[in-house]
């Protein structure tokens, strides 16, 4: 059992938890995860590690579907059945020069530890961030201390930059002042943006989401295509270069199980009012 | 083989095979001629003295029985299930000769089940010794080793990636071969013992490899887990599946209780299973019990097919249509599976060997299409691979096991590895077998050492 230590809402649908988990900080690095199962009755899943501290570890989830919601419902001193971890290979951090990490939406919350990880490997990073509008922006602050410099973007320029982090990644390409990119967010987020590098030969990684059970190469589940040969994003990523994933296929992939995911949901909600155990 | 009636069982996961009845065990038991040399413990992994217990048996003295299995095996409710025994103890049980050999593998079990209900003796452990020795993976492998180096005095941190011990014990074969209750019941014996076991530790990762050598013995466990895909065009299509993650799903996540378990799964109302295993005959009979039709193909003859006999009838009687001498070129549809094509096979000469090598028909008409909504990939899986990688200097063979002698010495003097991760994908009773050998040399190792 791993406990709740801090939960905290950050922005709209959007929570912050601190989870007691030694084994997994003890190595955890960043582009990391965990795979977690709240109860016997649970589905195991990824999320990514956002920070460690001492002997906890903070996730940074949206309350999409069953298994996030029944987690935002949890409170502080609860605790998580099964966290696994840390998952996946480290990010690539090494001395590069000039860095940007780009996180949209819920894809935000990896950057911290990343940037950090960069900072100290000394290079200069430069943080870009965008979210629909300003109430799903989040860790402004503390992406603002990681990193030496901050841009915000807002779809509908309620803050920040009116338009997408592509915007300004273009700009900073055209300027030829980049080493190395992270572009960490919704797969068709990453698709775009990551088109904004592809002729410029600037390294570029983004982070896969393929549905995952083990995460530990034992299934196949998060099988993609990298430079048209099979990986697993849990062992082999989930960090990947950008310009040789197959996007449609790693979309179709996460559609799989679009019905199955709305009776989950309904079943918990109706679950819910039956036995009110849950409220 | 007694089993439950095949409409009962298709309804259910419980148990197919029922065990004996003890006025049954005791005449089969009265079969044996406790041959002074008996044939049939050269058939066995772990030499367990089988007309010993045999004999006990026979005499009513079940406590006894069980002491005698236990010397040598102690899994035996598990592997008198899954023990592929027509090839091993009984296929060389001198009654086989001219009669059927006597049913040493139902005779393990219903000690063992006996045992089970009228209370487990704790074996005889020695004294603390004050060493630690870490296990890595809980399969059988695992859970062998960890004993015996238990008995030995030692202090055993068993690790294991998933939430939940056994290994493919737990997340492989189906609970109508393999009752989870009783693979957690032998494990509890082992932990009675005195092992620490953490559970979703991943060794390489949540352990880094420093504190792993840190111990004063390793045991490497960590089986053969990596599926193998088949390499077609619609490998990705959604409603693929490696066996692994199928059999996965329904066996440790209870995907087939969907919703009141959260993981989902397609079902499928027809699907094809490609391969000719016990692993490809485990998929197909879930899928069955899913409600699915199920085509099973096979690219040799059915005669070929690798997987228990015992497994292949049940698969026949539970309505699994066999499409043999066939091999799918690629799977159709997108974004789900709409079909899968394939290609009769021509048996050619044969290999070393003996069995004649496959080879796709030339002639045109040669292929065909069935059709289904679920794959299943059941075509073999490979050495782990994730901690064997991360352990400077450690020498790995062919394919990515780890290197070992014969009694589970690796390249690195104080690690030492067994079952499935040493020997590639084998059995249960073959994991136990090396992981006993390589305990045996760490307790001595250790012993030496003081
Ligand atoms: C390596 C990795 C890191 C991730 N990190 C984060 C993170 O830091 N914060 C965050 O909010 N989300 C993260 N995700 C996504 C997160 O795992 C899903 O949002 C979550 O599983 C949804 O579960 P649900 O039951 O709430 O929703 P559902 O309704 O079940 O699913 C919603 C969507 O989430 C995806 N999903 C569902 N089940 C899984 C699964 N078992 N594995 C992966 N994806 C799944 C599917 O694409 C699905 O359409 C990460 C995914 C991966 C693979
Ligand atoms: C579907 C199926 C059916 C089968 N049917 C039969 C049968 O009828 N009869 C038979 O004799 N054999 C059968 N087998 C084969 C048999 O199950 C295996 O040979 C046996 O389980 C191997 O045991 P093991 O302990 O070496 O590995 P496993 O049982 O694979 O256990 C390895 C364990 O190590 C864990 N692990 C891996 N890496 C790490 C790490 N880095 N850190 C921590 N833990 C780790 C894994 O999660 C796993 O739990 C079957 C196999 C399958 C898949
Ligand atoms: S362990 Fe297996 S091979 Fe040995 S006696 Fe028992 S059933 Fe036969
Ligand atoms: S070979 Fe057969 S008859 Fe002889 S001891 Fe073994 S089980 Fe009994
Ligand atoms: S999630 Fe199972 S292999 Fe990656």
């Amino acid at each position: 059992m791993y406990k709740i230590v801090k939960r905290d809402q950050i922005a709209d649908n959007i929570f912050e938890f601190w989870i007691n988990a030694p084994h997994v900080t003890k190595a955890g690095r960043a582009g990391q995860f965990v795979v977690l199962r709240i109860d016997e009755n649970g589905e195991r899943i990824p999320l990514t590690i956002s920070a460690t501290r001492g002997d906890d570890v903070r996730i940074v989830f949206m309350a999409v579907g069953k298994t996030t919601q029944q987690l935002a419902a949890m409170q502080e001193g609860e605790s998580i059945r099964d966290v696994a971890g840390p998952l996946g290979m480290p990010s690539a951090v090494k001395k590069w020069g000039h860095c940007a990490v780009i996180g949209g939406g819920v894809g935000i919350a990896c950057l911290p530890i990343l940037a950090r990880e960069l900072k100290a490997a000394g290079n200069e990073v430069t943080g870009i961030i965008g979210a629909r509008n300003e109430g799903l922006l989040l860790l402004e602050d503390e992406l603002d201390e990681a990193c030496d410099e901050l841009v915000i973007c807002t779809d509908d320029g309620s803050k920040g930059h009116h338009g997408y982090p592509a915007d300004i990644l273009k700009e900073m390409v055209a300027d030829q002042i980049l080493d190395a990119v992270w572009i960490i967010g919704p797969g068709i987020m990453m698709k775009i943006t990551s088109m904004a590098t592809k002729d410029s030969g600037i390294k570029t990684f983004v982070s896969l989401n393929p549905i995952m059970v083990d995460g530990t190469g034992m299934c196949g589940s998060c099988r993609v295509t990298i430079a048209g040969e099979m990986k697993f994003a849990c062992v082999d990523g989930p960090e990947f270069d950008a310009h040789q994933v197959d996007w449609d296929e790693l979309m179709n992939r996460q559609r799989t199980y679009t019905g199955q995911e709305k009776e989950s949901l309904e079943h918990y909600h109706e679950h819910k009012c039956h036995c009110g155990e849950h409220q | 083989m007694n089993r439950r009636p095949v409409k009962e069982r298709l309804q259910d996961f419980d148990e197919v095979a029922t065990g004996l009845s003890e006025q049954n065990a005791v005449l089969e038991a009265l079969r044996c001629m406790e041959c002074p040399r008996p044939l049939c413990v050269n058939g066995c992994p772990v030499s367990i003295d089988i007309p010993g217990f045999i004999n006990a048996i026979a005499n009513e003295d079940f406590r006894k029985a069980a002491r005698i299995i236990k010397e040598d095996n102690m899994l035996p409710a598990i592997c008198g299930r899954v023990c592929p025994q027509e090839a091993q103890c009984q296929s060389t049980c001198i009654l086989g000769k001219k009669d059927k050999p006597v049913r040493i593998g139902a005779l393990e079990r219903f000690v063992a089940d006996w045992e089970r209900e009228n209370g487990v003796e704790a074996p005889e452990t020695a004294p603390a010794t004050g060493k630690r020795v870490a296990v890595v993976g809980s399969g059988p492998a695992g859970i062998t080793a960890a004993t015996e180096c238990l008995r030995a005095g030692h202090e055993v941190t068993i690790f294991e990636s998933l939430h939940a011990a056994g290994g493919v014990l737990t997340y492989g074969i189906p609970a109508f071969r393999m009752p989870k209750d009783i693979v957690q019941f032998e494990i509890e014996q082992v932990l009675t013992l005195g092992a620490e076991l953490k559970l979703n530790h991943i060794v390489g990762r949540s352990v880094p490899v420093d504190e792993l050598l840190a111990y004063d013995a390793v045991f490497i466990g960590t089986g053969a887990g990596l599926p193998y895909f088949m390499g077609i065009k619609g490998e990705k299509f959604s409603g693929v599946y490696s066996a692994n993650e199928f059999l996965t799903r329904v066996n440790l996540m209870h995907a087939d209780k969907f919703p009141e378990f959260d993981t989902p799964l397609i079902r499928g109302s027809r699907v094809a299973v490609v391969g000719g295993g016990n692993v490809a005959m485990d998929s197909a009979r879930v899928a069955r019990r899913l409600g699915a039709k199920v085509y099973l193909i096979y690219r040799r003859r059915e005669e070929d097919l690798p997987a228990r006999e015992e497994e292949v009838a049940n698969a026949i009687q539970e309505g699994v249509e066999f499409v043999c001498c066939a091999n799918p070129t690629r799977i159709l549809g997108g974004p789900g599976v709409q079909g899968i094509k394939c290609i009769r096979m021509d048996m050619c000469e044969c290999d070393e060997s003996g069995r004649p090598v496959p080879r796709a028909c030339t002639e045109a008409g040669s292929t065909f299409t069935l059709d289904v909504d679920v794959v299943i990939e059941a075509i073999g899986q490979g050495p782990n691979p994730l901690l064997a990688g991360l352990i400077p200097g450690l020498k790995r063979g062919r394919r990515g096991t780890i290197e070992v002698d014969e009694d589970g010495r690796t390249s690195i003097p104080h690690v030492f590895a067994g079952g499935d991760i040493a020997t590639g994908a084998a059995t249960v009773i073959g994991a136990m077998g090396s992981a006993k050998k390589a305990a045996a040399a760490i307790n001595k190792m250790l012993a030496d050492s003081e």
